[in-house]
């Protein structure tokens, strides 16, 4: 059973937090003066602060229970979530996007898309970013509420409408620098809570030799501790099901750069860091926490699945996604189980208002003022930008209640995931790159990758020509690799027959025509050594070049 | 929702600074997880003989708790001794 033996010690650790989240809230109004401070925390924040948000922006629903059940599900070999799937396409966000991003000073992702392609390319990409938003964010709240059924025997409906409105609170009164903050509390507890559970976990199956032995003799087997064994093409007999192909370019490409570095809501938060220097190091700084998270996601996955009798059954509370819940119940005591209780609420309420922020960001500046009310002052889309956050967060509250309805959460995601980033990376990455990109090849682009990434998957799903099961991770990598190549293949051959913007139309968005507008806040202390973007990045990319070798 | 958000009044600069750092993240953050640390070292001293031994016999209260307090106190350390600085012209 899962129900937890939870004390009045336990409820008072998890009521202190929502205090304090509060009180982020209510203390970050007071900074609050114009709608950039509410949508971009006023350009000012250092660093560290938004590196750990980039992560922790991240590091919600399908982090923390998604990627221990596919430790459970799969082995060692979901490390290539993080060292192949992630790490990678931050490094390259960091060092090769952000000055775009900052330089351009854009507000937001789909702004830079209006000022290299045009406005129906901006709206397109606003509108199904404001919607893939909600519907992820609605996901987010219904994992909560279905972890606090499980863990505390409240209702779903309840616990889906108190979540919603503690979000809702502190995002309408601070804006971004409220869930910043919250992000940043909320990975130190995530890790508060983790860190001792899975130390405690391996102590009890005997330590790391113990826990392989126990490994090789569960229904994984050997290949339950290797990340590359068994890729090969026609003959992978790997746990994830996938070959070489799919993990690289499906996986680590298409769908890890089109995640990383298109995303707004974890573009946003590198874009509220206080110069450019500073936003580089953001998604490079959130590079070293996220090589070392698996060791409390996948670790705990396999630990569960030795520990714990019949998971991956078909019950609710036997589902692979329950395998941290299940060692949390299992081995902590009152205290540490307040503290790991805390830690999940605040991982589910951090995915929710990430989304939320970015939610509102874009439909205030990309759809109101870009199309609906233009001309205002900036009093006006402050207040529109409270008003869309409150209906953000009640749509996200209908969908939650339509997600509740789908059997599994994740099939969902992984759909919603693989047709709205990976078409988006394709047209980003040209649209960077190659300078005769025109302003119809990206409209045209962008429209035929969404249509074909939704085509793949309903041919999946009806086992015509693909043979996968629809919400495998093999049919959400060959659905980004399709997506992929048909926004290359149409924004080429669109481009070469219709005509190229100029040269000064292009300063700053493109590689080779530099921005010309002067750096703000510049600090002299960014040119530390130790702040060199190319330096952090080598960094991170020697670190998993090292790890991959390890866990070979 | 109330938006009539009026210009506020012009606030010198100690007080600007006094505001900044009662709302530096790391005071934030290293007070609670001080806090959180006390009170887990404290169940992990008075807990129950079961509260002692459920972690596969380890007291993971005091052990999590001693750890958060360091952690913690890192935290309060560095903004005590590197205050946030207020930029000119806010």
């Amino acid at each position: 059973m899962l129900k937890l033996d939870v004390s009045a010690l336990d409820y008072a650790i998890v009521a202190i937090y929502f205090v304090v989240v509060l009180g982020i809230g209510f203390v970050a109004r007071l900074t609050i003066k114009t709608d950039l401070d509410f949508f971009l925390s006023g350009r000012s924040l250092p660093a560290w602060v938004t590196g750990l948000a980039f992560i922790a922006a991240n590091l919600g629903a399908l982090e923390i229970l998604g990627q221990a059940a596919n430790g459970a599900q799969y082995g060692v070999a979901a490390v290539h979530y993080y060292w192949i799937g992630a790490v990678p396409a931050m490094v390259f966000l960091g060092i090769v996007m952000m000055p775009f991003y900052y330089g351009a000073k854009v507000r937001s992702v789909p702004e830079y898309l209006r000022l290299r392609f045009n406005e129906p390319t901006h709206a397109f990409n606003a509108a199904t970013f404001a919607v893939a938003t909600v519907l992820i964010s609605g996901v987010n709240l219904f994992a909560l509420a279905l972890i606090l059924h499980l863990m505390l025997g409240w209702s779903t409906s309840v616990a889906i409408l108190a979540a919603a409105a503690i979000v809702l609170v502190y995002i309408t009164l601070g804006g971004l620098t409220s869930a910043i903050y919250n992000e940043v509390l909320q990975f130190f507890i995530i890790i508060a809570g983790l860190l001792p559970l899975m130390l405690v976990a391996l102590h009890s199956v005997g330590g790391v030799h113990g826990l392989e032995d126990k490994v090789r003799a569960s229904r994984l087997g050997e290949g339950g501790l290797h990340a590359w064994k068994g890729l090969a093409i026609h003959h992978h007999t790997n746990p994830l099901g996938s070959d070489w192909i799919g993990v690289v370019f499906g996986l680590g490409f298409v769908l890890g750069f089109g995640y990383w570095t298109t995303n707004f809501a974890e573009v946003q938060r590198a874009l509220s860091a206080n110069n450019l220097s500073a936003a580089r190091r953001t998604p490079l700084i959130g590079a070293y926490p996220k090589i070392f998270i698996p060791a409390v996601t996948i670790i705990p996955g396999l630990i569960a699945l030795v520990t714990v009798k019949g998971l991956g059954g078909t019950t609710t509370d036997l589902q692979y996604n329950t395998a941290i819940p299940h060692l949390i119940a299992n081995l902590l005591p009152e205290g540490m189980l307040g503290i790991a209780i805390t830690g999940l609420i605040a991982a589910f309420m951090a995915g929710v208002a990430a989304n939320v922020t970015a939610f509102n960001t874009v439909v205030t500046y990309d759809i109101v003022q870009a199309y609906v009310v233009r001309d205002r002052d900036a009093a006006y889309y402050l207040r529109v930008g409270r008003l869309v956050t409150i209906a953000g967060i009640l749509i996200s509250v209908l969908t939650a209640f339509i997600a509740k309805g789908y059997s599994n959460i994740m099939n969902y995601i992984q759909t919603l995931f693989s047709i709205f980033n990976a078409p988006l990376f394709a047209v980003f990455i040209i649209a960077m790159f190659w300078r005769r990109a025109t302003a119809w090849g990206g409209f045209f682009s962008l429209v035929a990758g969404t249509a074909a990434a939704y085509a793949v998957n309903r041919l999946a799903a009806y086992h015509t020509i693909f043979h996968f099961p629809v919400a495998s991770v093999t049919a959400s990598f060959w659905q980004a690799i399709m997506a992929f190549l048909t926004c290359a293949v149409v924004l080429v051959g669109v481009s070469l027959v219709t005509k190229p913007k100029s040269a000064e139309q292009l300063q700053g968005l493109v590689w080779g025509l530099t921005s010309t507008a002067e750096e703000e806040h510049p600090d002299r202390r960014d040119k530390l050594w130790w702040r060199s973007p190319y330096l952090l990045g080598a960094g991170a990319i020697i670190l998993i070049v090292i790890l991959n070798i390890i866990f070979i | 929702m109330s938006s009539s958000d009026a210009p506020p009044p012009p606030v010198d600069r100690a007080t600007q600074r006094r505001a900044a750092n009662r709302f530096d993240i790391r005071r934030l953050i290293g007070g609670l997880l001080t806090l959180y640390g006390i009170v887990l070292v404290v169940v992990g001293i008075v807990g129950s003989h079961h509260v002692k031994t459920k972690a596969a016999g380890i007291n993971i209260n005091l052990w999590a708790g001693l750890g958060m307090i360091v952690v913690g106190a890192l935290l309060l350390f560095w903004a005590f001794t590197r205050p946030t600085e207020v930029p000119d012209a806010g």
